[in-house]
């Protein structure tokens, strides 16, 4: 019996392992959650969101504290980002949002830039003040023909 | 012209039956897998002789995959000055193609050919019509822990090659070539999807495991009672189920994407 007994240790390091792989894959690498109560969700609305895309991170001063959850459309057309945050994370209600890029071309993600108001942003509530992606192709087109610089003339 | 007509038809209806014979062999499986005792301890020697053995060739395997694979795109991607992509190419393709189907692949000549050949020796030396005489259904006994046990354990040695590969792109990437650890790490989290590439990745393992485990056992067990008989059912088991898994991945990739 004692092979037979190691040979079920073998088999159960081996299932375990197998299982720790997938899992590994699924929540770490496949951003898998299970329970997302108790996370802080806010939402922005912006004009233009460039290139963000769900799962892009949520930086204060550069620090990453959560990331997009989901973007839609609302009911004026223009782009709603919800972002799961930590949970004992507190904003005050002028905290501004603003997608940035890490680099010249590198990926977008959302900046937080904190308030200096006394009240916190609840959980469902949305940032007031915005500033959507700086869109490349018009900067190069604004300096290239000189209008958005050089003003009407 | 008839005589080329008559064999046409012939060959057509010995496919359709031989399409039906393994269709029920499998459906035969499946009702010994509910019929209780549930045969466990072969069930966990089965485990042990698919999937733990395999365990070392999957893994070496899956960290060569993920080195060549971390060195090729490397040079391809820094000519357009986007090696932080690498974390990205890398972990779409190991996921979502090279690891199920390279894990497959491995695991049909480690594992399946073995299957096949067990159980056409079993046969050769009726050891099988032995134990349909003590009244046990072999296909019970014999058949159904094996083909189980593949399946099981496809899914398991994909996720290792997978993690074993991304390992191995890390350490060329990284380690080699001066990437940015947290940018590999991070390109490749935000481009995989849970639902899009990782189930995916995992369903197709199984059905590349159940496909294995039906066409090594039902090859082993319908092969002429012989050597020659078990050798040509042993190459017929590697060759059927290579085909058949590299065919049913693009049929689950197209169907996936809809």
């Amino acid at each position: 019996m004692q092979s037979s007994s190691s040979r079920d240790l073998v088999v159960g390091v081996f299932v375990l392992l197998g299982l720790a792989a997938i899992a590994y894959l699924s929540v770490q690498v496949g951003g898998l959650s299970l329970g997302r109560e108790g996370e802080l969700q806010l939402f922005a609305t912006f004009d233009d969101i460039g290139g963000l895309s769900p799962r892009a991170p949520v930086r204060i001063s550069g620090v990453r504290v959560g990331q997009v959850e989901s973007i839609d459309l609302d009911a004026d057309l223009r782009a709603r980002v919800a972002m799961n945050l930590a949970t004992d994370l507190e904003l005050s209600v002028d905290t501004a949002a603003a997608i940035r890029t890490a680099g010249l071309l590198g990926d977008q993600f959302v900046a937080l830039e904190p308030g200096a108001e006394d009240e916190v942003l609840e959980a469902g509530e949305s940032f007031s003040f915005t500033e959507s992606a700086t869109n490349l192709d018009k900067l190069i087109g604004a300096v290239v023909h000189g209008s958005g610089l050089a003003g009407d003339d | 012209m008839t005589g080329w007509l008559r064999s046409l038809g012939a060959q057509t209806l010995s496919l359709v039956e031989s399409l039906g014979r393994i269709v029920r062999f499998g459906g035969l499986i499946v009702r010994a897998a509910l019929l209780p005792p549930a045969r466990l301890r072969f069930l966990l020697w089965a485990v042990y002789d698919s999937g733990v053995l395999s365990t070392a060739l999957v893994c070496a395997s899956g960290l060569t995959v993920g080195l060549v694979l971390g060195l090729q795109l490397y040079n391809t991607l820094s000519r357009f000055g986007a090696e932080e992509s690498l974390g990205t190419a890398v972990g779409l393709s190991l996921i979502r193609e090279l690891g199920p189907v390279l894990t497959g692949l491995l695991v049909t000549g480690r594992a399946g050919s073995a299957t096949t050949a067990e159980i056409g020796a079993m046969k050769a030396t009726e050891q099988l019509d032995g134990l349909r005489m003590m009244a046990v259904d072999p296909i019970h006994f014999v058949v159904m822990p094996r083909a189980l046990a593949l399946a099981l354990v496809m899914p398991l040695l994909s996720a290792l090659f997978i993690v074993c590969g991304i390992f191995g792109a890390y350490l060329v990437g990284v380690q080699l070539l001066g990437l940015d650890a947290g940018s590999y790490i991070s390109h490749l989290e935000n481009a995989v999807d849970f639902r899009e590439s990782v189930l995916q990745s995992i369903v197709k393992a199984g059905v590349f495991g159940m496909l294995l485990g039906l066409i090594a056992t039902y090859r082993g067990y319908t092969c002429e009672p012989n050597a020659a008989g078990v050798s040509r059912a042993t190459t017929s088991t590697v060759v059927t189920a290579s085909v058949c898994i590299l065919l049913s991945d693009y049929v689950l990739t197209a169907l996936w994407g809809v």
